[in-house]
C-alpha cells in the first residue's frame, strides 16, 4: 500500500515543481508583470480613499471620485488602448495611510490614486509616477483668532493628525525656532478639525488640500481661514509597484499626455474650484505655483528634493 | 524579514543615529534632539500614568459601588444607596469604553465648562477608572455574597453597627477573596489605557502610530511597543499576587492555600 501511494503523490510533487518553475520562468521573460495581469484579467485594481476630500474620496454607494482618481481612469484608459484591450474593468480598493504601501507591495493594488506623498522611504518599497499635484502644509485657524503666522503659535494649542508627517514637521520647527507647540493630536482629520471647532486647539496644521476639505465641509466655513506661510511642500503622486519599470513609463507616458493635451487646469478648476459630489461643496483651493511647475516640468522627485533649500 | 532595531536610535528629528542611544534611557547622557527609544519610554509613562491613574480611581470607586450594593434593606437610605450603586455599574459597564472617553473628552466638558481646562490624560483616567470600576463593583459583590450569612448574622449578635461589620467582619475577608479577578482588571486597565490615544494622550499606541510612519518600520515599533504592554501588565501580575500571598491569613480561605499552583 504504501509504495503504490507513493507513486502518484510523487507524481503530483513533480508536476506542481515543473508548474512553478514555468510560472516563473514566463513571468521573467514577461515585459511588465501589472500589464500582463491586465491584459490576462481583463481588469485592475485601483487603490484609493475613502475621505481625502477632493483628491480621492467616495461618492457613496462603493463609487469612488476624485482628481487623483478621474486622472487614473485616463491613464487606465490610455493603457486599456495600448494594450490593444476592447473593455477594462476597474476593482476600487480602498486603502488606509497605513496599508496602501504594503497593498501595492504585494500586488492587491496596481495603481494607487490617493495622497500619497512621494518620499525616499516610501520609494524603497513603491514606484511613484510624476507628480501632478505639490501639496503644502499650511496652518488653519478660527477667522477671528487674528493668527496669521505660525510665529504667533508659540505657547497655543496646535492640533495635527496622528499618522502624518506634520507631527515631525512641527516637532522640527519647534527645534529650529526655539518655540514650542502644546501639541494635540486628533486621530484622523475629521477628528482634528473637531479640536479646532470646540476651541481644544488654536491651530490646526496640515496639508492644505485637507484644511480647505475640511473647512468647506465644516457647519460655517466663514468661521475659519488659511493663514501663514507655507511650512512645508510635498509632491502628492499616483503609486505604482515598484520592480515594473514598462508599467511605470506606461503611466508616465499617459500622464505626459493628459498634460500636453491641456487637460490639467480644467480637472483642476472642476476638483478644487467648483461644486463636487456628493454634497456639492466647493474646496476653494487656489492652483499653487508649485503645483503649475509640477505640470510643466513632469518629474518623480522626493519630497525630499523639494525642501532642499 | 530581518528586524532592524537601530530605527530606535534614530533621532526623531532628522533620522540620524544619536550619540547616547541606550545610556539616556538610563539619565546616563543627554542627547540633543530626542531618539525614538527616548520617546518610547516617554509614551511608555504616559500609558503607566493614564492606567494607574485608572486603576486608582476604579480600585476606589469601585469598592464602594460593590460595597453599597450588598447593603441590607434597613431603611429608606439604604435602599436609595443599593439603587444608586446598581445605576452607576449598570450605566457604566453597558457603554463601550472608547465611548466613555469620547463623552467624557468632547461631550461632557461642552456642558461643564470647568472640565475644559483638566488635561486630556486626566478626562481619559476618569473615563477608564469609571468604565473598570462599575467591573470592579461586580466582583467585590461576588466577593461579598460568597461570604456565609452567619458573618453577618454574628457581627449583628456581637452589637456591631452596619458600618462597623463591614469595616471589620466582611471587607477583611471578601476583599481578600477578590484578589484573583482584581488581577485581571488591574491587567485590563493597563491594556484599555490604549484608547487614550483617541483624545491625544501621547501614549503607547499613538507613538507606534506615527512612529510607523515616520520611520516605516512598523514591524519593529509594534514589537516593542507590544513588548512594553506585555512587560507592564505582566508586572501588574506579579505585584498583585505578592500581595495575594502577603496578606493571606492561613486557615481562613481555603481555596488560596493552593494560590501559587493558580499560576
Amino acid at each position: 500500500m504504501r509504495t503504490l501511494n507513493s507513486k502518484p503523490f510523487l507524481f503530483a510533487t513533480n508536476l506542481f515543481l515543473a508548474s512553478s518553475f514555468l510560472m516563473i520562468g514566463s513571468s521573467a521573460q514577461a515585459a511588465s508583470a501589472t500589464m500582463d495581469k491586465i491584459k490576462s484579467s481583463g481588469a485592475v485594481t485601483m487603490g484609493v480613499r475613502e475621505s481625502s476630500i477632493p483628491m480621492s474620496y467616495t461618492t457613496g454607494d462603493s463609487r469612488f471620485d476624485g482628481y487623483h482618481v478621474e486622472i487614473c481612469r485616463m491613464i487606465l484608459g490610455d493603457i486599456k488602448d495600448k494594450l490593444g484591450m476592447s473593455t477594462l474593468r476597474i476593482n476600487y480598493q480602498p486603502v488606509t495611510s497605513q496599508n496602501r504601501v504594503p497593498l501595492v507591495q504585494n500586488g492587491t493594488v496596481d495603481i494607487e490614486c490617493g495622497t500619497t506623498t512621494n518620499n525616499t522611504a516610501r520609494a524603497k518599497d513603491v514606484g511613484f509616477a510624476n507628480t501632478l499635484y505639490v501639496e503644502e502644509v499650511r496652518i488653519a485657524v478660527k477667522a477671528n483668532s487674528g493668527i496669521t503666522s505660525i510665529s504667533q503659535l508659540a505657547g497655543k494649542k496646535v492640533a495635527t493628525t496622528t499618522g502624518t508627517t506634520s507631527v515631525q514637521l512641527l516637532r522640527k520647527h519647534e527645534k529650529a525656532n526655539g518655540v514650542n507647540f502644546d501639541e494635540v493630536f486628533g486621530k484622523d482629520h475629521a477628528d482634528s478639525f473637531l479640536l479646532l471647532e470646540s476651541g481644544r486647539a488654536d491651530a490646526f496644521v496640515m496639508d492644505g488640500s485637507i484644511l480647505a476639505g475640511n473647512i468647506a465641509n465644516s457647519k460655517n466655513p466663514k468661521d475659519y481661514k488659511i493663514v501663514g506661510e507655507v511650512l512645508a511642500t510635498e509632491p502628492i503622486a499616483i503609486m505604482v509597484p515598484k520592480n515594473d519599470p514598462e508599467f511605470k513609463a506606461a503611466v508616465n507616458a499617459a500622464i505626459a499626455k493628459i498634460v500636453a493635451n491641456g487637460k490639467m487646469p480644467g480637472l483642476w478648476n472642476k476638483w478644487f474650484l467648483a461644486p463636487i459630489p456628493p454634497k456639492n461643496i466647493v474646496v476653494g483651493l487656489e492652483l499653487s505655483p508649485a503645483t503649475k511647475y509640477a505640470w510643466a516640468n513632469l518629474n518623480d522627485k522626493p519630497a525630499e528634493d523639494y525642501n532642499k533649500k | 524579514m530581518a528586524l532592524d532595531l537601530g530605527v530606535f536610535c534614530k533621532s526623531t528629528l532628522d533620522g540620524e543615529v544619536v550619540e547616547h542611544c541606550f545610556s539616556s534611557i538610563f539619565w546616563l547622557g543627554q542627547n540633543a534632539d530626542p531618539s525614538y527609544l527616548d520617546w518610547l519610554m516617554k509614551a511608555w509613562g504616559w500609558t503607566l500614568a493614564v492606567a494607574g491613574l485608572g486603576l486608582a480611581i476604579a480600585l476606589i470607586v469601585g469598592a464602594i459601588m460593590g460595597t453599597l450594593r450588598t447593603l441590607p434593606d434597613t431603611g429608606r437610605t439604604s435602599r436609595l444607596l443599593v439603587r444608586l450603586s446598581t445605576a452607576w455599574v449598570e450605566l457604566f459597564r453597558n457603554i463601550p469604553v472608547l465611548v466613555q472617553v469620547f463623552l467624557w473628552y468632547h461631550v461632557i466638558p461642552a456642558f461643564f465648562l470647568p472640565l475644559k481646562a483638566l488635561p486630556s490624560y486626566w478626562l481619559v483616567s476618569i473615563a477608564l477608572g469609571f468604565f473598570t470600576s462599575a467591573r470592579i463593583a461586580e466582583q467585590v459583590r461576588a466577593g461579598i455574597q460568597s461570604l456565609p450569612s452567619g458573618q453577618r448574622a454574628a457581627a449583628t449578635a456581637l452589637g456591631l453597627t452596619t458600618s462597623q461589620t463591614y469595616r471589620y467582619i466582611i471587607l477583611p475577608m471578601a476583599l481578600r477573596i477578590v484578589i484573583p479577578p482584581l488581577t485581571s482588571e488591574s491587567m485590563n486597565a493597563i491594556k484599555n489605557s490604549s484608547v487614550a490615544f483617541a483624545v491625544s494622550v501621547p501614549e503607547l499606541t499613538l507613538f507606534a502610530m506615527q512612529a510607523q510612519e515616520e520611520t516605516s518600520h512598523g514591524v519593529e515599533i509594534y514589537l516593542a511597543v507590544t513588548a512594553l504592554y506585555a512587560l507592564s501588565a505582566f508586572s501588574v501580575n506579579r505585584v498583585m499576587a505578592l500581595i495575594e500571598k502577603r496578606s493571606r491569613i492561613p486557615g481562613f480561605i481555603t481555596a488560596s492555600n493552593d494560590a501559587s499552583l493558580a499560576h
